[in-house]
């Protein structure tokens, strides 16, 4: 088990280099290598080894290659030419750039309003569930355990445009449709927010159901003892209670969408029409169309750039409310 | 107001009556008192919305899944003419075989077999050495190692794709691909920040004086490992194995940049491609196959998943 692991030249983590010189640094007494062996010094590094190799190899070192790749050609055969930003101002100049964002940020807000609310109200009704609890919580969150895969495919039958499709035969039990769900641009975005939302909030309900168990019971009683209905106690206590939470699930929900990549890849493949081209399936498509690393990696840091500006922004907006 | 009244009303005795009610109270009361409960308006009401939510709930969460159940063992033709009638012209259990048989869904349920327990070893191994080293042994490079096992965190991982395929495509010092390799998947599954910060943490909070007084009695770091702290780590180690597996299980895009042999694919990648030229009917079968074991594990581990221990799992998602 650890052989096939420990095979790898330990001269490979980045992270070896600074040992000697941080433990001369902390230890006043002079060490030689011996009294280093002796005092467990070679087994420490042997049991880190796993963890300094997996990650100097596939986190630390790809991420560090990844902002040295955007301002270089890459196209594996020849040597990699540094050409400075010519990379950034080529996806910033490329046409298809404008549509990709504005297709993200409409994905985000589609998943907002249908995703953020919905699994808060649920959570809070559940919350005051007496018996069976376990049965609710186990259905919300049955999408989630479903493999994502299978789920988009399912929907995508599910979304058949015919009129004996699975949805258009419903909707047309109450009169409606046949609507055109994956096949018209301007249907398409919402249906697939839909099953990303139907696939997550699950997820969010159980976050939300183990946060409102921490609410203190001292704080209703309080309320009531204030004349407080049950309105007030949800609108006063409830949700106050819960902001950090839901501040946090907010912001990792549009760090979550604006890489949204399953959908709109295995639904539409952004058609019809570039309606669900998205930022991350453009990446995609750089990288893995059109052999372009160079591209798609400065595209990658962008996005991550602003999102990390969005995050700071966001945390430094909310630290003050969320206290 | 007025129902509260009631309980500081009773003088006598009280004190240990009190006490009772106000634990199971605690663990009783939600947002709702029980006298909220009591008022016909607030609690018929709220009764009428639970009875509304479950059975929004077995539409929404079940649903899809008995359709998808029912439709795998349902003719073609139908799925296709009344999807949602039950059995219409009997049920054909074949589908199932032939999904499995024919299209080599056995092959690729292997493959993801595979692919799940390399990545729960790979996973496992660097989460419990990590967070033994990390958080029981601490080298003078420990905390370095801490800081930059973090700040991956908050590295989206979009700006891992691109850079970690061309690391995989040629890795760096020994210069092999692992592309088509069970490798290529599994090594990259094992740096998950999240297991080992997870596992570091469950250390910090085990008791030291263990570890001393193994050490006092002659075990080195690797007997202390073995017979202390991995017994020990057990239900830890439980929670990182199963997302790992489920994580594993859910996969698609990096398998599908890694594994170009479609005879080396999980189901997760080959399903997409199969829904090209196989029958409805085949298909819905092998999504139910693929479906099944995911479904079964959290069954099994429900208490798991529903704990809040998934909060990670929700957060990586």
């Amino acid at each position: 088990m650890t052989t096939t692991v420990v095979s790898q030249p330990p001269d490979a983590p980045p992270a070896h280099a600074p040992v000697s010189s941080i433990m001369s640094a902390r230890r006043r007494r002079r060490r030689t290598p011996v009294t280093w062996v002796r005092g467990g010094g070679l087994s420490t590094l042997i049991l880190g080894l796993p963890l300094l190799v997996i990650f100097g190899l596939f986190s630390w070192f790809p991420i560090v290659r990844a902002t040295v790749m955007s301002v270089q050609t890459t196209n594996l055969v020849t040597a990699p030419v540094y050409v400075g930003l010519d990379n950034f101002t080529a996806v910033l100049a490329d046409p298809l750039l404008g549509t990709a964002v504005t297709n993200t940020l409409y994905f985000a807000l589609l998943a907002l309003v249908f995703g953020y609310p919905a699994p808060l109200v649920v959570a809070v009704l559940m919350s005051e569930v007496r018996r069976g609890k376990g049965v609710f919580s186990a259905l919300a969150y049955l999408p989630v355990v479903v493999p994502p895969v299978v789920a988009v495919l399912l929907w995508k039958v599910f979304y058949d445009a015919s009129p004996d499709g699975v949805f258009n035969t419903i909707v047309g039990w109450v009169g409606l449709g046949p609507f055109p769900w994956l096949q018209d641009p301007s249907w398409a975005m919402p249906s697939l927010v839909l099953e990303a939302t139907w696939a997550a909030a699950g997820g969010t309900i159980i976050i939300y159901l183990a946060a409102l168990t921490g609410v203190a019971p001292e704080l209703y009683d309080a309320a009531e003892v204030d004349g407080a209905g049950v309105w007030r106690k949800v609108w006063h206590v409830t949700l106050p209670q819960l902001r950090g939470i839901l501040f946090i699930t907010l912001i990792l929900q549009v760090i979550g969408t604006a890489q949204v990549f399953l959908e709109p890849y295995l639904f539409t493949n952004g058609g019809p029409a570039n309606s669900t081209t998205t930022i991350m399936l453009m990446i995609y498509n750089y990288a893995f169309q059109f052999g372009d690393y160079g591209k798609a990696t400065a595209l990658s840091l962008m996005l991550a750039a602003v999102l990390a500006v969005l995050s700071t922004v966001y945390f430094k907006a909310t630290s003050s409310w969320s206290k | 107001m007025t129902d509260h009244v009631s309980s500081p009303v009773a003088p006598t005795g009280a004190r240990p009556r009190k006490a009772r009610k106000a634990g199971s109270a605690a663990a009783d009361r939600g947002i709702l008192s029980p006298s909220d409960w009591r008022r016909r308006g607030v609690g018929s009401w709220l009764r009428l919305s639970h009875v509304l939510l479950f059975a929004g709930l077995v539409v929404g969460g079940l649903g899809p899944i008995l359709w998808l159940a029912k439709s795998a063992v349902t003719p073609t033709q139908d799925t296709l003419r009344t999807p949602m009638a039950i059995f219409p012209n009997g049920v054909d259990w074949a589908n199932l075989a032939t999904a499995w048989t024919r299209f080599e869904i056995d092959l690729y349920f292997y493959n993801t077999i595979v692919l799940a327990l390399g990545s729960w070893l790979i996973q496992v191994l660097v989460a419990a050495t990590g967070g033994y080293v990390l958080s029981v042994l601490r080298p003078a490079w420990g905390r370095v190692a801490t800081a930059l096992v973090l700040s991956t965190l908050f590295i989206p991982a979009v700006v891992l794709l691109v850079p970690l395929y061309l690391t995989v495509l040629d890795v760096p010092v020994v210069h092999v691909s692992l592309i088509n390799s069970w490798w290529g998947v599994w090594l990259p599954a094992g740096a998950s920040a999240f297991n080992v910060i997870l596992v570091k943490r469950f250390f910090d909070n085990l008791p030291r004086e263990i570890f001393e007084a193994a050490r006092v009695d002659g075990a080195g770091p690797f007997r202390v490992a073995w017979s202390i702290v991995m017994p020990m780590s057990r239900p830890i180690l439980g929670v990182v194995s199963v997302f790992a597996v489920i994580a594993a299980w859910k996969d698609f895009l990096w398998p599908l940049l890694v594994l170009r042999d479609p005879a080396k694919q999980p189901l997760s990648v080959r399903l997409p491609a199969l829904a090209n030229y196989v029958e409805l009917d085949v298909f819905l079968a092998a999504l139910a196959i693929s479906t099944a074991l995911p479904i079964v594990i959290f069954l099994v581990f429900q208490r798991m998943f529903l704990s809040g221990a998934g909060l990670g799992g929700a957060v990586k998602g």
